[in-house]
């Protein structure tokens, strides 16, 4: 039994970190119908800046408050990668937002491995260390371990969508979102800038991206320039499970995604008597897309153009 | 079609170096060997790859000091160093490139990934090839009568490993982890061969892949189990954060690895949570190698700081000079029939090969991490 509750908590904490990023892809394609392969890369690089910045930091002065300096580099990197979100959205999509559906997409893929070989000039090719500065407490629960750094990750997580929600339903922005969302043209007549609503967009989606590259950063204890391809791959799966363009599906499909990876690599190896075994962990994010693809094409929470955003 | 442009520009190169060749020759002064030194000098690790070639150099220049004579000529030695990237595809074209510019024997690769691909191109074109670093037990049972290393491979140290774990750290229940690469697989499996000959019981065989982070799930399964050791087959970027979710999780049991934990990197990426980390690496540390200190003084004269394996490739040089020595030629055949007898009291050690290629009695050293630095505990042989 605690071996299952711990490998809930696994699941959670993974899956809490993949809905934030599918959250980025979602929001996206629910305003231009446009899948931003870009979007993990946007992720990389804010772990990658906060870890530049708590670098400086701590040469300075090794001194300071780990929870601090973590801080600072995440205040860093948010705008850091709301400017890179913003710069992308205009000198990559913006331009063939008249083309035909298929040219964005492969702009998309092309902007995501410009990135990544400028992440890989800027900060080499070796596995950058995330520095042991966070409070290392731990907890137990129901004989499962927790640690303080695994409760952060799903409270912020949990605070950020809380907060991503409240923007999109309670506010002008928001609305504007939505009227863009259901008819760009209509939305326009009504008085929306929809060239800025689209910029807001992306903008929202990179501030999420980058509080979740610090935390898988945080969490994992390393960085990569590779590292946004296969986390922007989990969270594309895991905005299709729940519904692409759909917000709470994003966040849905995340957790669901997060669990169903821990169980599966957990147990598949038992259940089958050795004959498949763990490796097969990231087949089964890509497994559920397809089922999904198949049996419900619109997710699990459909799309429901109405509050697409 | 890229790949035919590739060889082309491989071959106009190789021309050119031929040519360049034939111009030497007629000069005067004594004939020219070319030996092939192949190591990463781009890319990640081009620290331990230029280590290599400086060692191969350090070599190759010390004979050319004392002078070699060969069939009744004196010979000068000429080390030609190429860049393989680490990359398989690239370690083809770099040996097709020195087989063409008539080097007569090969010092490396570094890699086992690059040693093995390089190695069939060596065997056809029937020149020596010795690596000082490359570990993977395939390289040598191919069966080809060219290839042959100086370090002890991953079957040897798999196997000392295994022993150490059920002998010396009195593991009972283990599990095994590998990330299913040729090195960590093979690596597990030796381990996992001789832990059981050892009287150690296997209660868990998990996989993961050489890019994951995330080995929470596997960890926790094996958790269930209760093992007294985990043994981790793969590299640091992998044995990092695995060590720290495995004390994150609360698993009691030890970490044991192989080389591709032994470095700094992992400490690194390990952090506090790498303190207690066993892990072993082939070889000798270098002072405790007969000739280390006095190699160490040499070599840091000239190139500074020693990586990890100069030491090997500067035997490589030797042992194949003793070849060399033994048949009074360079020419690669003669060379080749010699290089079985050869017998060389080197830096790292005794240098000795068995009928694979193999070197004989390698020895395997393991570590221990201890306040942020590996720590010897003790070699085994």
């Amino acid at each position: 039994m605690d071996i299952f509750t711990q490998q809930l908590i696994n699941g959670l904490v993974l899956g809490s970190i993949y809905a934030l990023v599918a959250l980025g892809y979602t929001m996206v394609y629910g305003i231009l119908e446009l899948i931003n392969f870009a979007h993990g890369e946007v992720t990389m690089i804010g772990a990658m800046v906060a870890l530049s910045v708590i670098g400086v930091l701590l040469g300075a002065s090794p001194d300071l408050p780990g929870l601090m300096v973590v801080i600072a580099g995440l205040l860093v990197a948010i705008p850091a990668c709301m400017a890179l979100a913003f710069g992308i959205e205009k000198i990559a999509y913006r331009p063939l937002r008249k083309a035909p559906r298929l040219a964005p997409l492969i702009t998309a893929i092309g902007v995501s491995i410009i990135l990544q070989n400028v992440a890989m000039l800027v900060w080499g090719r070796q596995y950058v260390s995330f520095p042991a500065i966070l409070p290392r407490g731990q907890h137990e629960i129901l004989g499962a371990h927790i640690t303080d750094l695994q409760i952060a990750i799903v409270v912020l997580s949990l605070l950020s969508m809380a907060g991503l929600w409240l923007l999109v339903e309670k506010t002008r922005l928001g609305r504007a979102m939505r009227a863009t969302a259901q008819s760009k043209e209509v939305a326009e007549l009504m008085g929306v800038n929809v060239d800025r609503v689209i910029s807001y967009t992306f903008i929202i989606g990179a501030a999420i991206a980058a509080i979740a590259g610090v935390m898988v950063s945080a969490y994992y204890g390393l960085a990569h320039y590779y590292m946004g391809f296969m986390l922007g791959l989990k969270a594309f799966s895991a905005a299709v499970l729940g519904g692409i363009g759909n917000i709470a599906g994003a966040m849905l499909g995340g957790l669901l995604l997060g669990v169903i990876e821990a169980l599966g690599a957990g147990y598949i190896g038992d259940l089958t008597g050795g004959f498949l075994g763990s490796h097969y962990q990231d087949v089964f994010a890509f497994l559920v897309l397809i089922l999904v693809l198949v049996f419900r094409p619109s997710g699990l929470l459909g799309e429901r153009v109405a509050s697409r955003a | 079609m890229q790949a035919t442009r590739f060889s082309i520009s491989a071959v106009i190169v190789a021309m050119t170096l031929a040519l360049s060749a034939c111009g030497e020759k007629t000069a005067e002064g004594p004939e020219v060997i070319r030996i092939g030194s192949v190591a990463p000098l781009t890319g990640p690790q081009t620290h331990i790859g230029k280590d290599n070639e400086n060692g191969a150099r350090l070599a190759v220049d010390e004979i050319n000091a004392q002078g070699l004579e060969l069939g009744g000529k004196k010979v000068k030695l000429e080390l030609l160093g190429e860049d393989d990237q680490a990359e398989p595809k690239t370690a083809t074209i770099v040996a097709q490139k020195l087989v063409d510019a008539g080097a007569v024997a090969v010092i490396g690769h570094l890699n086992s990934g690059t040693t093995i691909p390089a190695s069939k191109i060596y065997h056809d074109a029937g020149i020596p090839q010795i690596s000082p670093s490359a570990t993977a037990v395939a390289y040598t049972a191919q069966g080809y009568k060219t290839a042959y290393r100086v370090m002890a491979n991953d079957a040897q140290q798999g196997k000392a490993l295994g022993q150490y774990a059920v002998g010396k750290m009195g593991a009972k229940k283990i599990a095994i982890i590998d990330d299913r690469t040729a090195y960590g697989q093979g690596l597990a499996d030796e381990f996992e061969k001789a832990a059981k000959a050892a009287g150690g019981e296997v209660v868990a065989r998990e996989f993961t892949n050489d890019k994951a982070t995330d080995f929470t799930a596997i960890l926790t399964s094996i958790k269930g189990k209760n093992p007294d050791l985990v043994f981790f087959g793969g590299m640091d970027p992998q044995g990092g954060p695995m060590a720290q979710q495995l004390k994150r999780l609360g698993l009691s049991a030890r970490l044991l690895g192989g080389d591709g934990l032994q470095n700094v990197n992992f400490l690194k990426l390990a952090g506090a949570d790498a303190e207690g980390v066993v892990a072993s690496s082939p070889g000798l540390p270098i002072d405790s190698m007969p000739g280390g200190p006095e190699f160490r003084k040499r070599f840091e004269a000239k190139y500074g700081v020693i990586q990890v394996y100069a030491p090997y490739a500067y035997d490589a040089v030797y042992a194949l000079v003793d070849a060399m020595k033994r048949a009074n030629s360079a020419e690669p055949a003669k060379v080749l029939a010699e290089l079985p007898k050869v017998e060389i009291q080197g830096v790292t050690g005794p240098v000795k090969f068995d009928a694979k290629g193999d070197t004989v009695g390698g020895a395997v050293t393991v570590y221990e991490a201890k306040g942020g630095a590996w720590q010897v505990l003790e070699t085994v042989k």
